[in-house]
């Protein structure tokens, strides 16, 4: 296993979400991958910038639903047809059309979890510690500041070289990052 | 105010700006999380909050007395077996509406400036659905065993009856309250955040940060944040329509004159869409004053509330129009009689009441001037909201007191339990709505971010931009 590098990354500070984009976008030109941007709010195009462009969070969403529903419906049926049958005069005990407002509920319940839980889990959190939080300035990430941060797991990683390509792109700062 | 301000950086659509003034990202970042990162609490709030929790003691003295003593407390009887509880839940479960058509409608339809009045609306549908699942629960006599209503195996062996509009109900509403939370706390998370690392206090610092699960800001969490923030969106809206029209169900399922209509389901959720924003309004007004919040809910939000409400009150309008031309139209001597009842019966005044309350008076929403006046709209919107609790009044209790036979009928009075219940539930919605005032940001912050120009764009006005309210200091 490779050693260890001695810091987590090298990060830029930006004044605003264009220089971030920008940036975000020549690191990304120049073979870096293991590349994240942190921003106050979400900016359109910045996680295609650093090359993230799809997430499977739609399709579990849909998987969800659909297990809602067929847990809503089943067990609707189970208890009306299989468990407790009634005849209630003469009407069928798979009486459908009235099971449908309990599985629409239920189905609207998982796919909301789902899409809930889904985010948090595909986005690795609670994560009560992360390195960039090292950061001397990156409180302001919350507030009004744009970061990127290049990491020293990338494979084109190199501290001074990366520092200087960072400064090289009008960034306010550039720090490194320690674990 | 929005007249004064210098050049509006939202301006845009018509009707004036959804920013007052010109902010940084800073700027509004400070000015949102500093209503709650300070010592200072003004005497407003402190007012405010004792008299909900004043109210919520009223309440607990009415649950105590219901459940040590029992339903006989209560005003009802047999002929009118649902009262104030049913009435009191349609009622704050309506009002609930409009937070997540605000959350989540407005958003699908691109409505910008719901961002400065959105975490409010949901907020205030999170405590609005609070009262309103008191009221069924203890309407059961039982409510220790409310668990019941949930499909679960049991040594009994028995199930819940989902044939039924109850038990929808209890779908309807379990569900609606868990994906209100989830809307609500999912939006909160970046500005928990915030919080966290604006916070100076450690404990402070530790409690906004557990709570914001560690969020960093980072584009991949942002891009997966917006996609599951969208889908909410377009669960929560099919759901919010749903709920109401379950609610209706459970009146227009039945045979009662006058319940069994199948207007009820759209006339329902027009009402509760009314009755909410009559409520987003009445909350808002007060708060943007307190908290000197002019420039984040301008006229152009009150104006758009307006206008909300009167179409959704045209639509309600509509509705009562309806119930007496099929009543007639339907020749059932029954539906006549129901309606005969309604505007000459004993509880006649109540029905003249409502439809003062509902129909007559916010046409004057109409009028420009009506709508650029706050206390107009203000006083409109407290009428809107007596007359949406008149209105479930009327439709609970006048089709039960007299039904079909003469023999059965029988009279309606409400005891003193009944109305501690009402505005106790009041109290324990205004003492959430204020601690959550004082604890969490009531604006969403990285929304508002969202409407800045950028700095690259601004940065040679910048001079020329109006300082922020001072900070008062953590």
């Amino acid at each position: 296993m490779a050693a260890r590098e001695a810091v987590y990354g090298v990060m830029a500070e930006f004044d605003s979400p264009e220089d971030l984009l920008a940036a975000a976008h020549r690191a990304h030109r120049e073979g870096y991958r293991q590349m994240d941007a942190y921003s106050p709010f979400p900016i359109h195009g910045l996680a295609e910038a650093i090359g993230f462009r799809r997430t499977w969070l739609p399709l579990l969403v849909l998987i969800g639903g659909v297990l809602g529903a067929l847990a809503g419906f089943g067990t609707q049926y189970y208890a009306a047809v299989i468990d407790y049958p009634i005849n209630v005069g003469g009407r069928p005990l798979n009486s459908w059309p009235a099971f449908i407002p309990v599985t629409f509920e239920v189905t609207i319940l998982f796919a909301a979890l789902t899409a809930v839980l889904g985010m948090l889990a595909l986005n690795g959190l609670p994560m009560p510690y992360h390195p960039v939080f090292n950061a001397p300035r990156f409180a302001l990430a919350s507030h009004d500041r744009f970061f990127l941060c290049i990491e020293a797991a990338d494979p084109r990683f190199d501290r001074q070289g990366t520092r200087r390509f960072l400064e090289s792109l009008n960034a306010r700062e550039v720090t490194d990052v320690e674990h | 105010m929005a007249s004064d301000a210098t050049k509006a950086p939202a301006a845009g659509g018509h009707g004036g700006p959804i920013l007052g003034a010109a902010y940084t990202y800073g700027s509004i970042t400070d000015k949102i999380s500093l209503i709650v990162l300070t010592k200072d609490t003004p005497w407003s709030w402190l007012v405010g909050f004792a008299v909900g929790f004043l109210l919520l003691q009223v309440l607990l003295l009415g649950l105590a007395w219901t459940v040590a003593i029992g339903l006989g407390t209560w005003g009802i009887n047999v002929p009118v077996g649902w009262g104030f509880a049913i009435i009191n839940f349609v009622w704050w479960i309506g009002i609930g509406h409009a937070g997540t058509l605000i959350s989540a409608i407005l958003l699908l339809l691109r409505q910008h400036w719901r961002t400065s009045i959105n975490r409010f609306a949901e907020a205030m549908t999170l405590f609005a659905v609070s009262c309103a699942g008191l009221f069924p629960l203890i309407h059961m006599g039982r409510p220790w065993f409310g668990y019941w209503m949930f499909p679960y195996p049991n040594t009994m062996g028995l199930w819940p009856q989902t044939r039924s509009p109850l038990v929808w109900d209890v779908f309807a509403v379990s569900t609606y309250a868990t994906v209100s939370l989830l809307f609500w706390y999912i939006g909160l998370v970046p500005d928990l955040a915030t919080l966290r690392d604006r916070a100076r206090h450690k404990l402070i610092k530790l409690g906004y940060g557990v709570l914001a699960l560690g969020w960093r800001g980072s584009a991949q969490h942002w891009f997966r944040y917006e996609m599951a923030y969208l889908l909410l969106a377009g669960l929560a809206t099919p759901l919010v329509l749903s709920v109401h029209s379950v609610v209706s169900f459970d009146f227009a399922t039945s045979i009662l004159p006058g319940w069994h209509t199948t207007i009820f389901p759209p006339y329902f959720v027009a009402g509760a869409i009314y009755s909410g924003f009559a409520m987003v309004m009445t909350l808002t007004i007060p708060l943007r004053k307190l908290y000197r919040l002019e420039d984040f809910i301008t006229m152009r939000h009150l104006r758009n509330m307006a206008n909300v409400m009167l179409a959704t009150g045209l639509m309600v309008a509509y509705g009562y129009a309806m119930e007496v031309f099929f009543g007639w139209y339907s020749g059932n001597p029954y539906e006549i009689y129901m309606l005969l009842n309604r505007e000459g019966g004993p509880y006649a005044i109540f029905y003249w009441a409502l439809i003062l309350c509902n129909v007559l008076v916010p046409q004057l929403l109409w009028s420009e001037r009506v709508k650029a006046s706050v206390p107009a709209l203000f006083a409109i919107a407290i009428v809107v909201n007596i007359g949406m609790w008149l209105e479930r009044f009327i439709i609970v209790i006048t089709s039960l007191h007299r039904d079909f036979l003469p023999s059965a009928w029988g009279m309606y009075y409400p005891t003193w339990v009944d109305f501690s219940l009402l505005f106790g539930s009041m109290g324990l919605f205004v003492a959430l709505l204020f601690l959550f005032i004082r604890l969490l940001p009531m604006i969403s912050i990285f929304e508002m971010r969202t409407l800045l120009p950028s700095p690259a764009t601004t940065r040679a006005s910048r001079g020329a931009a109006p300082a922020p309210a001072p900070a008062t200091g953590d």
